[in-house]
């Protein structure tokens, strides 16, 4: 009885513990079945209520009884049965949540009754009412204890949480399982009936009773209400938690018991199903029991202690290395050996013991450590920054930068391409296996015989033997012929030479036949000898394998001519090897001759010799022995000391017999034995197998195991999958076929196609090999193509333990186990690859271009060289003469392929070029051919302008189609070209100027070429604008020069070098600068500010302008009273000051004219006018070229003419109207300064006072001074005389004027000097930069010259001296005046002033042109000459800027000359144009000035003196004793007279044509008599030197031109081109009068003083 | 017009500076001018020109000029294809006018629409010490003419840093391009039409 209720018990507390948060669910789900099922199940529950009361009455009285007896039964038989109760809990819980049907109740009730049952029921009555109450009355306070807090379970939680969680997570496995498995329900149900049958062993407890009473409550059917039964679930709630702490102290003690159980079981639980009957007991039963227990309190040290048991707690204390590394290992730092550690991510200290400690306590936790005994760790991956830029992402606004930017998809090109479309087809017919691992050892042996009578058939085909017989055949017979046929007469060289060729012919014929031979015949024995190993397997196995069957077929032969044939064959061998042999013999038996002939003329020397010893030690001595043996005796005498050529031993004569016996042996070893049958082998695989039953057991599995192989082919192409054979059965003949075509669509030529074999066994398949198969060529077409077969191998190793050989392992035949081979899987497979043929029959396959092979052209033809065996030779001619040496038979069919090629080759039609080019490729970028490019004028036209030709560069608009170019466009350049050849004297009027000019234009060419280089060079200050730092833009260009060949080599060290000397100046700059800040923003002392500068280049016509501002002039000639006749003009101080106060004295204007382009001021009166005016003439480059260098030689000069206007008042002419005065304006020229525009450009402004250039004679005009001595001015001026002008110059923008050259020349200068130098001028550049200092110049060879060497005393011309030997005064004026005619030719404007050129003084005179310094040197030069104390004074003057001038020094007076016009200032002339003294040179030292001024007023020239000047060479340095590059002496040579003659009268001529050119519209007369006049006058005016005329010859020319009114003038200039007079005659605007009866009269004299010859 | 035998090409750029990104500047304008070779002209439209000044609303963070290009060019030669150089401004701190960026970029060759986004950048100084007295003078070392960025001779000798960003559209048209043999269009839509027949193995 008691069992049965324990058993009931567990059930319950299994279903309870399995799911405790479910119980109430269940239940609820319970109510649903028990309301949805009232009606059918009611009355069964009652029923079975009913008959288990009385059951559980009879159990207690029983139970009572035997309690104490059965307390250790019962446990025992609870832990029986409990593993079946729990294995059935989850059915139990799958089935609570479904309904159980009523049927199966029913069924399940069945095996219920009991028999005893019935005599409970009136115990039962009695107690019910009181039952009744009571429970009611717990069972309302329990759940009202509950519903506050669900505790009374709470207390078990702890415990039983770890079932509960797993048995949940069962739960919806078991609800599949539960509905099939019936077997397990029928043993629960046997369990219970054995728990039944126990009922009567025991009895329950005190407790038990005690619950079972408590928990009899069950109503009578009849009092069963809808409350009551709403109670009972509540009570039925309640009974299960109390049931729950009964079961919580079972379980546990069931743990104890067998701790395992419950993880074994539950490895199995869902197999268990539930059975209704076992969910009907609990269902209904576990609220019957009910355990009312005082609440169990476990200790504190005793939960600890199981917690320890069952929870692990890391510690956080650091575990020692020790635990953490395997034993007896020490911790090995990777990093301290200098490998590569990274960063290990960063994890608290704690945090990473807590893991260590964890992972030890796992199994395989040591994996987790490194050698270090760190945890394992990869370096951390987490990047410092981050690697993605920062987004300027305004409002989520993505950058536009890295927006996303649609585009459309487009196709690919290969697929636009209509050509790309191919068919390739893959034929894989089989594949046939020459070894496989299953092969037994007859397949091997099989397959051997197979290949071996394969190769006895290919060769029986290609009867090599037979063919090459034929051939020593035919050789022998032309042989014989050839000898039979002139054994009579002496063979000529030719046919020797023929005959010998043929015998080594046959004899290399023979050797090959014999080894042919050779080999048929071993081939033919090995196929026997295999044969006979097969049968005598098959004999010793006893079975066999292999089909094959080899029969020897006998072809007898005649045995009597078989004998001939082979004794001839011997025969005509052993003649043919006597015959060789004895060649041999004879050609060695001749060397031997030839060496013994050698040796006893050496002999013979050596005896000569030693005779004459001899016979100085003895007279005579007889010889009696031979000669030989003297030979001998005196051969080993000298053979010692000597060591003389050895004596040549005669060759062995050979032995004919053993050739014979040779031959014979080799015969019969290769050859058929005369008379023997010929064996021709057939081999056939007709034989039987023998069938597996009667073979061994190995063999058996062997061929099972074949019968298990299969094979299958994948097809790569280009290392793509594209298609797989079937699977197909490997055959016992080791043979498989597939016969499967592929086609493959493809779009570009293959790569590659790959085939790969693999073999299938069973399950696992594996690559067994690769073969890979060359793409066709284009020509190979399906149906076309044949079948290839490629070989294979696979080096698996693979072994059996049965019959099958295995692959990869040793094998042996032989029955000592020797003579291993080695046999590796190997097969052939059998296919074709070929192109597919379209539906219009058109192969579709890439053209040939596209095939990888066309790129080696002709590699497909080779093959045929590649088989017999010279591959690699690629080089036609190289096959050509291969063939040649190896004697290539032209009829073997095997060579018919190459003969074809070399016939090819040597008809020319593939030739190799004899050249090796670097880049052959280049052909293939040429986008025309180079004579296209030539000959096209418009690509010469780019090129041109590409080169920057002068005419050229600023070409625009090259036409796009050639033929709208004209031939025009290079006439002037093709002109220029040839002028370069011819000189035209025309142009240059002098041939000498012109050679000069030439000259000139060559050396600007070289100078250009050089320069080319330095202009693409840019600077910072080329590009960029900033602040400037004054110390550095304000530095002498000469510095700047010197900075900047330095800053070619070393760019950063210089700037840095330059940053640390301005840190000083920028601090200043800075602290200026600042106060800048400060300062009013209009001061009412305006300074000039530096303009803008503008690079050049990017200038375009119309953007430049020349501003001059005309200020005010001086000492305007004013006019002469217009006497009638020459004798009133005697007096006119009669006329007194009235005559002043009515006549107007002058009324000047000035015109500025420039690019004949002319602007007037307005009209002044007076001699000393005042117009500040400022005109703006436009300026244009020539070719709209507006570079620095091109600026820079613009050759045009400014003509700043002073006129004087006069009003001459003409009659009434229109009587009509009345009386009118028509007034005709009148302009006279007084005077003009030039100024070139080169010079404007270079100083970038000009301002100042000039001197006019008045002509000497100026008819109509005095220059009487403003009358009056009353002004104190006067004084001053009278110093010097003429008019001057008061000028502004600029150009506006300013234009950057060009860069010194920023090149280092080379030199020939002492590198001390030179750094010296350097050094100076940069000390001079620093303290004073606005003093230019020149210690170097550069010669026109391009070198650097140290400046001294220019000065030295040079003769000037002898007349000059001559003329005046008393006066040495007028010599010196002469000489300058001479110095000042040679034209002078800016530097720039030659050398487009990229540098300054200096010329010797003998080059210059070459020249005849050269700028200051030339002129200045001269003077120098010339005037150390005369004796006079000079120097050059290197300074800068206006308008010239940076110049040089010469200065004298006379009674104890200085005097500066001016160069270039020949005058002379004294030190303290107000008007000497040069403004700064910078340093002073001679012969023998450079003085730089330090003085406190530079104008020549304010100084001392005093050069000894320290303080004021600082020399160059001093006590430091010493003059090293430079030598001068001046010549000695200057040779001069009288001009021609008749060429200077001739010069005069073409430009007489030329003026007057361009004088008539310029008007246009009016005639122009000449007046014959006038001009004769002024010839007579010229020369006159030369001789003055250009000094005031004496009055006389005024009066005389007035008298001589009578009563004409005149206005004229003298031009004086010196010569150098036609140009620059035409120009100054333009400028004067004589052409521009206009009155009809004006007649011209012009004069030229050329007056040539002395040209030079060197 | 339409003669078959063309000598010029004709290249027709309409478009506009939509506007710039210069995140750390306000109140900028731009100009802009073109540069191009020898055998480059302008038919009709402005060579160069000079936008409002425009400054950032609080809503948008990018200054929008929206100043239309329209210009016509004619060429014999493709060599020396316009650019377009793009110089902005603006005041500093001080109220100082500098420049804030220069910028170039080829005119599009494709006939089309195209959005061309210009980084800019201006010249560095030399020293440091003139970086400071350019901040406080209100002179930043400036290009002496702003065509340098189109050109790449002698840029080498300058130290530029980047600021900001200006974005130009194009609307580009041609005529007679490829009369003359300079085919610039995208690959010929009619052969990529046709063909269009997969590729199958």
């Amino acid at each position: 009885m008691r069992i049965v209720l324990l058993v009931s018990l567990h059930l319950s507390m299994a279903l309870v513990s399995s799911d405790k948060p479910s119980v109430r669910k269940r239940q609820t789900a319970m109510k649903d079945t028990e309301d949805s099922e009232e009606d059918s199940g009611e009355t069964l529950k009652r029923t079975l209520r009913a008959q288990r009361q009385r059951r559980r009455r009879k159990l207690l009285e029983q139970s009572s009884v035997k309690e104490s007896q059965h307390d250790d039964e019962d446990e025992e038989e609870v832990s029986a049965v409990q593993d079946q109760s729990v294995k059935e809990e989850p059915a139990e819980k799958t089935v609570a949540l479904r309904p159980p049907s009523g049927s199966r109740r029913g069924y399940s009730l069945k095996p219920l009754p009991v028999s005893s049952s019935q005599k409970l029921d009136t115990f039962v009555t009695r107690h019910l009412e009181e039952k009744l109450r009571a429970a009611r009355f717990k069972g309302e306070s329990l759940q009202q204890e509950k519903e506050v807090s669900a505790d009374p379970a709470s207390r078990l939680q702890s415990l039983r949480g770890r079932d509960r969680v797993t048995r949940f997570d069962r739960e919806t496995d078991s609800v599949k399982a539960e509905e099939d498995d019936v077997s397990v329900a029928l043993s629960a149900r046997v369990k219970f009936k054995e728990a039944a049958k126990r009922v009567n062993q025991g009895l329950p407890t005190a407790n038990e009773a005690y619950n079972f009473f408590t928990f009899n409550f069950e109503p009578e059917p009849a009092e069963e209400t809808e409350e009551l039964r709403r109670k009972k679930r509540k009570q039925k709630e309640t009974t299960e938690k109390d049931r729950d702490e009964d079961e919580g102290e079972e379980p546990e003690e069931d743990d104890k018991e067998d701790s395992q159980d419950p993880n074994e079981n539950q490895s199995e639980e869902t197999r268990l199903v539930p059975t209704e009957e076992d969910l009907f007991i609990i269902d209904q039963s576990a609220r019957d029991f009910l355990e009312v227990k005082k609440a169990e309190y476990v200790g504190v040290k005793k939960r600890a202690a199981r917690d320890s048991e069952l929870l692990f707690t890391p510690s956080f204390r650091k575990a020692p290395t020790s635990v953490k590394l395997p034993e007896n290992v020490k911790p090995r730092f990777i990093e301290d050996e200098g490998l590569y550690v990274g960063k290990r991510p960063s994890v608290s200290f704690t945090n990473e013991t807590i893991l260590e400690n964890r992972l030890l306590k796992m199994e395989e936790g040591l994996e987790w450590f490194g050698d270090d005994g760190r945890i394992l760790a990869l370096p951390d991956p987490i990047k410092e920054s981050s690697t993605r830029p920062p987004l300027f992402s305004m409002e989520g606004d993505l950058n536009p930068a890295i927006q996303t930017v649609f585009r459309k998809a487009q196709k690919s090109k290969y697929a636009a391409d209509p050509e790309g479309d191919y068919q390739l087809d893959v034929e894989v017919f089989g594949l046939v296996f020459s070894h496989h691992p299953l092969f037994s050892r007859e397949h091997v042996l099989a397959s051997r015989l197979c290949q071996l009578y394969h190769q006895y058939l290919t060769r029986q085909q290609n009867n090599l033997t037979g063919h090459l017989t034929d051939k020593l055949n035919g050789l022998r017979n032309a042989l014989g012929n050839m000898m039979k046929i002139h054994r009579e007469e002496s063979l000529t060289l030719s046919l020797q030479q023929r005959i010998s060729e043929y015998s080594l012919e046959v004899r290399d014929t023979r050797q090959l036949r014999d080894s042919e031979q050779e080999k048929d015949r071993t081939l033919l024995k090995n196929i026997i000898k295999v044969w006979k190993e097969i049968k005598a397997l098959r004999e010793f196995q006893k079975f066999t394998n292999t089909p094959y069957k080899l029969l020897l077929r006998k072809e007898n032969v005649d045995p009597a001519s078989d004998q001939q044939e082979y004794e001839e064959e011997i025969q005509a061998e052993v003649m043919e090897l006597e015959a060789e042999k004895e060649e041999d013999y004879q050609r060695s038996l001749a060397e031997y001759r030839k060496q013994l002939e050698e040796w006893k003329l050496w002999r013979k020397k050596q005896k000569a010799k030693r005779k004459k010893k001899k016979k100085k030690k003895k007279s005579q001595k007889l010889e009696d022995t031979t000669e030989d043996e003297d030979e001998e005796q005196e051969g080993s005498e000298l053979e010692g000391p000597e060591d003389g050529p050895p004596k040549p031993q005669p060759p062995e004569r050979p032995d004919f017999d053993a050739i014979e016996q040779q031959v014979k042996e080799k015969a019969s070893k290769i050859r058929r034995k005369p008379g023997e049958a010929v064996l021709i082998p057939v081999l056939s695989a007709s034989g039987n197998i023998t069938d597996s039953e009667l073979c061994p057991r190995v063999e058996v599995s062997r061929r099972q195991e074949v019968l298990r192989h299969s094979l299958f082919i994948k097809i790569l192409c280009n290392d793509k999958k594209v298609s797989k054979t079937d699977s197909r059965p490997l055959g016992t003949d080791f043979r498989v076929h597939f016969g499967q075509i592929f086609n493959l669509r493809i779009i570009t030529c293959p790569q590659s196609i790959n085939l790969q074999v693999f073999e299938d066994t069973g399950s696992s398949s594996s690559l067994l090999a690769q073969v890979f198969v060359p793409a066709p060529e284009p020509s190979v077409v399906t149906g076309s193509a044949s079948l290839e077969d490629f070989e294979f191998s696979s080096n698996q190793r693979v072994m059996f333990d049965h019959e099958g050989v295995g692959s990869d392992v040793p094998l042996s035949f032989e029955a000592d186990g020797s003579n291993k081979v080695v046999l590796l899987t190997s097969g052939k497979l059998t296919c074709g690859v070929s192109w597919g043929v379209g539906d219009d029959d058109v192969p579709l396959a890439p053209s040939a271009s596209q095939h990888p092979g066309v790129k080696h052209s002709g590699l497909g033809h080779l093959d045929a060289v590649t088989s017999i065996g010279a591959s690699g030779l690629y080089d036609m001619k190289k096959i050509g003469e291969w063939a040649k040496q190896s004697r290539l038979d032209p009829n073997d069919p095997k060579n018919a392929s190459i003969m074809q090629l070399l016939k090819v080759a040597s008809s020319g039609e593939v030739t190799a070029p004899e050249y090796f080019r670097l880049e052959h490729l280049q052909e293939e970028f040429n986008f025309v051919t180079d004579e296209e490019l030539d000959n096209s004028r418009r690509f010469r036209l780019l090129r041109l302008r590409n080169q920057g030709v002068k005419e050229f560069r600023n070409y625009k608009f090259i036409p796009a189609l050639e033929n709208e170019i004209s031939d025009k466009v290079f006439q002037e350049y093709e002109r220029r070209l040839k002028d370069g050849e011819t000189v035209d004297t025309r142009e240059h009027l002098d041939s000498h100027r012109a050679l000069v000019a030439k000259y000139l234009q060559k050396i600007q060419e070289s100078v250009m070429n050089r320069l080319l280089f330095a202009k693409h060079r840019f600077l910072l200050s080329d590009l960029v604008v900033e602040e400037e730092i004054p110390s550095i833009g304000n530095k002498v260009p000469v510095l700047l020069k010197a900075e900047k060949l330095d800053s070619l080599e070393h760019p950063r060290q210089n700037v840095r070098e330059r940053d640390r000397a301005d840190v000083n100046h920028m601090l200043k700059i800075l602290g200026i600068n600042l106060f800048k800040l400060t300062e009013p923003k209009r001061p009412l002392k305006p300074q000039r500010k530096e303009r803008k500068k503008v690079t050049a280049q990017n200038l375009s016509d119309g953007d430049v302008k020349l501003l001059v501002n005309i200020i005010r002039a001086y000492d305007i000639p004013v006019r002469r009273p217009q006497s009638d006749k020459a004798g009133q003009s005697s007096q006119p101080a009669i006329h007194g000051s009235d005559w002043y106060l009515n006549q107007v004295q002058v009324r000047p204007f000035v015109e500025v004219s420039f690019q004949r382009t002319v602007l007037q001021t307005t009209t002044a009166d007076g001699p000393n006018p005042s117009w500040n005016e400022e005109l703006q003439l436009p300026f244009s480059a020539p070719n709209g070229d507006y570079s620095t260098s091109n600026l820079q030689s613009v050759k045009d000069e400014v003509f700043i003419n002073i006129f004087d206007e006069m009003l001459h008042e003409t009659g009434v002419n229109d009587k009509e109207r009345g009386p009118s005065i028509h007034t005709q304006v009148e302009k006279h020229w007084l005077g003009s300064v030039r100024i070139p525009f080169s010079t404007i450009y270079s100083q970038s402004r000009i301002d100042g006072t000039f001197k006019v250039n008045t002509p000497a004679v100026l008819l109509g005009y005095s220059k009487e001074r403003s009358h009056g001595a009353n002004s104190g001015y006067d004084l001053l001026r009278s110093v010097s005389e003429g008019a001057f002008i008061t000028l502004f110059i600029t150009i506006e923008p300013q234009l950057v004027p060009g860069e010194p050259v920023r090149e280092k020349f080379d030199s020939q200068e002492h590198e001390r000097l030179l750094q010296a130098a350097e050094k100076f001028e940069r000390k001079a550049a620093k303290r004073y930069p606005d003093r230019p200092c020149i210690t170097t110049v550069i010669d026109l060879n391009g070198k650097t010259v140290f400046i001294t060497r220019y000065i030295r005393p040079l003769n000037p011309p002898p007349e000059f001296l001559e003329a005046f030997p008393n006066n040495p005064q007028e010599a010196t004026t002469l000489v300058a005046r001479f110095v000042s005619l040679i034209p002078s030719l800016p530097d720039q404007v030659s050398f487009s002033g990229v540098c300054d050129l200096w010329t010797t003084c003998n080059q210059f005179l070459t020249l005849l042109a050269g700028d200051e310094e030339e002129h200045a040197v001269l003077l120098c030069n010339y005037f150390l000459s005369l004796g006079k104390r000079a120097w050059l004074i290197i300074g800068t003057a206006i308008p010239e800027g940076s110049t040089a001038y010469v200065l004298t020094h006379e009674q104890s007076r200085y005097l500066i000359w001016n160069p270039s016009s020949g005058q002379f200032y004294g030190q303290y002339d107000t008007f000497c144009p040069l403004q700064a003294v910078g340093c002073l040179v001679d012969a023998d030292n450079v003085w730089f000035n330090i003085q406190e001024y530079a104008s020549p007023m304010r100084m001392s020239f005093d050069v000894s003196k320290r303080k004021l000047w600082k020399p160059f060479f001093s006590g430091s340095f010493p003059h090293p004793g430079l030598s001068s590059v001046q010549p000695e002496e200057l040779v001069y040579s009288r001009t021609d007279e008749a060429a200077a003659a001739e010069l005069q009268d073409r430009i007489e001529k030329t003026l007057k044509d361009k004088i008539m050119e310029w008007r246009p519209r009016h005639p122009t007369r000449w007046n014959r008599y006038c001009n004769t006049t002024l010839k007579q006058f010229l020369p006159k005016l030369e001789q003055s030197r250009g000094q005031d005329v004496a009055e006389g010859h005024r009066h005389e020319l007035q008298r001589l031109l009578g009563d004409y009114r005149i206005s004229g003038f003298p031009l004086h200039m010196s010569f150098s081109e036609i140009r620059p007079v035409i120009e100054a005659v333009y400028s004067t605007g004589v052409h521009n009068i206009q009155g009809s009866n004006v007649e011209f009269a012009l004069a030229v004299l050329c007056s040539s003083m002395c040209v030079m010859c060197p | 017009m339409a003669t078959s035998n063309p000598s010029v090409f004709l290249l027709t750029v309409n478009g506009q500076i939509e506007g710039a990104d210069f995140p750390e500047y306000d109140n900028l304008y731009c100009k802009y001018c073109y540069v191009y070779g020898h055998d480059w002209a302008i038919t009709t439209g402005l060579e160069e020109g000079i936008t409002q000044i425009t400054c950032k609303s609080s809503l948008s963070q990018t200054l929008v000029w929206n100043f239309p290009l329209e210009t016509s060019f004619k060429s014999t030669n493709p060599s020396g294809w316009p650019q377009l150089v793009v110089s902005v401004y603006g005041p500093d701190v001080f109220g100082n006018d500098v420049v804030r960026g220069y910028g170039a970029t080829h005119v599009p060759i494709t006939p089309g629409q195209h959005t061309r986004t210009i980084p800019m950048f201006v010249p560095e100084p030399t020293w440091k010490l003139q970086k400071l007295t350019g901040w406080l003078l209100g002179r930043r070392p400036e290009y002496t003419d702003p065509k340098v960025v189109a050109q790449g001779e002698g840029r080498e000798v300058t130290r530029v840093r980047s600021q900001g960003f200006v974005t130009v559209s194009f609307h580009i048209t041609t005529k007679d391009m490829k009369k003359m043999g300079y085919d610039t269009g995208p690959c010929n839509l009619q052969t990529a039409a046709s063909v269009d027949q997969p590729c199958t193995f």
